[in-house]
């Protein structure tokens, strides 16, 4: 594949990754609760988008930075992880990576989460870097919505401490947001 | 040069006969139709819509003095069946949106029907009263009580005729059964039970015992992560009392024989047929979701509804279907965009015709087509207020797919997305059909000359 077409495709599956996740975030409020048929078919549509995302970011060539050594969590492989899908409950998540990294992280105080997808990103420090869960793919994708938190009039945002509470925050919400997808029927 | 005309031997025209609905463009979301289902003899016609009421028509008996016309369909009765609820311990709103009806056969004078929301099925009894009793001895017209003192004679009741009344009642309500939502209700041929299904599972129900069902399919995994399909339609053979069918949302269908295990999670039949390397995509999935499932009449095929097309199968061959029926190709190309506009979730019904020959399926613009299975032709119709004179014979319409757009055609990029045609409903006996837009209903006849 060449690299433009690449980019092409990269740039596609990143917009309907991008509207996938806006419409499971919709579904959430629509009358009558979520659609288990609805949310199923969305994630395998996310699915494969990144998937997709994914190869052609490898296929761009050597000029990318490549990516670190295999995390704890590796999503690409493991089929079970990228279904975990919403029951009929107040709170349910999808146990995509890209996605519970928006919605179970909402002060991503150790970096800039307006910021664009970097290769340096790839490249931090292991300590800044282990606070989140990450595979294969990079932190907080671009194409997700800001999650700083909203400023009073008057505050300033300050750059976290490194080494903060925080930092089983990343593990225990994503482990509970897998958890809380399994029913308690 | 001679130029030999073949007349087509099936040349039905279809012709307008009557609306039912608001005209205004402003579309209340409570009169969007969900649900259009003719009972067994075609006499009558319900609807539902996701205000969770109920509308039943009546056709008129054919008048003597214009033979050409059969009977209107007339508002008979309308009741509210569903309300919206509240689950509160999942903090969720059931919609009270009706999903589907089904008319039971008919065994006395009053006439059945099954409606459902997403997790309650009810049973409503529909009767007439066009008598009432008059000439009681100690109670006046209007019931009160006479004064024992003023009764000097004594007379029998009688029933004098009254203006007709149609009532509904229900009579039975079906609740508590389904964690997910609802989407089939069948009923079986044996007319004492019948099925419902929601996403996951299938429970056989008797219409007499509302406290407890048969869980009879349940496909839910034990790690919910591991979830791979879900059950979109379901329904019993014609027939045979023990057979019924499920589609998925991967495109299979399964045909289950009840006489084989309590649960029939293992399947007797398994219909699928191999994708298409070539037409592989981001919504490959998506469109090759089951959105609905029909027996034919006899029982001997059934059909499927998919995003793009309509598919024919044979129950004796599983490997593949013996008829394809393109519904909107042209289509295929615009996936992407369709699924940003949540249209790719539509789902389409289908519906046979009463000797099994036509099917029929809606589609965008207000457009239905038609299949005609053994002459092998497709017509594509409009349903709209433009054609809507009385008797008029509707035109043809065409989708032009190439570069050039011939007249009358019209292109891909002007359609409506918005004016779906999703339920759709055939006489069982007659050439009668009726379509709904969002919120109207169109019956439309044959011609009869």
């Amino acid at each position: 594949m060449s690299a433009t077409a690449a980019m092409e495709v990269n740039a596609e599956a990143r917009r309907i990754l991008a509207v996938s996740i806006s419409k499971l975030y919709a579904s959430r409020t629509q009358r009558g609760g979520l659609r288990l048929h609805r949310s199923l078919l969305l994630s395998l549509v996310m699915r494969s988008a990144r998937d997709i995302y994914h190869s052609s970011r490898e296929n761009e060539g050597p000029s990318c930075a490549q990516p670190t050594p295999e995390e704890p969590m590796d999503t690409g492989s493991n089929p079970g992880e990228l279904t975990g899908l919403p029951e009929p409950q107040p709170e349910p998540q999808p146990a995509l990576n890209s996605a519970e990294l928006a919605s179970e992280e909402p002060d991503s105080a150790e970096e800039d989460s307006d910021s664009e997808i970097t290769e340096d990103k790839e490249n931090l420090s292991p300590t800044r870097q282990s606070r989140k869960r990450r595979g294969k793919a990079s932190a907080a994708p671009d194409f997700l919505p800001s999650k700083r938190a909203r400023l009073e009039p008057g505050e300033e945002r300050y750059a976290a401490p490194l080494g903060s509470c925080r930092a089983g925050a990343g593990e225990s919400l994503t482990a509970l947001s897998l958890n809380r997808v399994i029913p308690a029927f | 040069m001679a130029v030999v005309v073949v007349l087509k031997a099936n040349d039905v025209q279809w012709c307008f006969s009557q609306v039912k609905g608001a005209i205004d463009d402003d579309v209340a979301e409570a009169d969007i139709i969900s649900t259009v289902e003719f009972n067994h003899s075609g006499e009558l016609l319900a609807t539902g819509d996701k205000g969770g009421r109920v509308v039943i028509f009546q056709q008129e008996p054919e008048c003597k003095s214009q033979p050409q016309c059969r009977g209107e369909y007339n508002v008979y009765s309308t009741f509210q069946s569903h309300e919206p609820e509240f689950d509160y311990l999942k903090s969720l709103e059931i919609e009270e949106k009706i999903n589907k009806i089904r008319w039971l056969p008919q065994q006395n004078a009053a006439q059945f029907l099954l409606s459902t929301n997403d997790k309650t099925i009810k049973l409503w009894k529909i009767s007439e009263r066009d008598k009432r009793p008059e000439g009681y001895n100690l109670k006046e017209e209007d019931g009160r009580y006479r004064d024992f003192n003023t009764v000097t004679t004594l007379r029998v009741p009688v029933f004098r005729p009254m203006d007709l009344m149609v009532e509904a009642s229900p009579r039975r309500v079906f609740a508590n059964a389904h964690t997910y939502h609802i989407n089939s209700i069948s009923v079986n041929s044996d007319c004492e039970t019948y099925l419902s299904a929601d996403d996951l599972r299938i429970n056989l129900w008797n219409l007499e015992i509302t406290d407890r069902s048969f869980n009879i399919v349940d496909i839910k995994p034990a790690n919910m992560e591991e979830l791979t399909e879900v059950i979109t339609a379901a329904e019993f053979h014609p027939n045979q009392c023990n057979t019924f069918v499920y589609s998925s949302s991967k495109g299979t269908i399964r045909l289950c024989d009840m006489r084989a295990s309590a649960l029939c999670d293992k399947h007797s039949k398994l219909f699928e047929e191999p994708e298409d390397p070539n037409n592989r995509s981001f919504f490959s999935e998506i469109i090759s979701s089951i959105s609905d499932v029909k027996f034919s009449h006899s029982g001997r095929y059934m059909m499927t509804r998919d995003y793009l097309s309509v598919k024919i199968w044979d129950l004796n061959m599983e490997s593949r279907p013996v008829e394809t029926y393109q519904v909107h190709e042209y289509l295929r190309s615009k996936l992407c965009s369709l699924y940003e506009n949540d249209c790719i979730f539509d789902k389409f019904e289908c519906c046979w015709n009463g000797n099994d020959s036509v099917v029929m399926t809606g589609s965008y613009n207000n457009f239905f087509r038609m299949f005609d299975r053994g002459y092998r032709q497709d017509v594509t119709l409009e349903a709209s207020r433009e054609n809507s004179k009385p008797r008029s014979v509707l035109k043809p319409r065409k989708v032009s797919t190439g570069g050039k757009r011939k007249k009358d055609e019209i292109s891909v990029d002007s359609l409506d997305f918005n004016k779906k045609i999703l339920h759709t409903a055939w006489h069982p006996m007659d050439n009668i059909i009726a379509v709904a837009t969002t919120n109207n209903l169109y019956i439309f006849q044959e011609k009869l000359n």
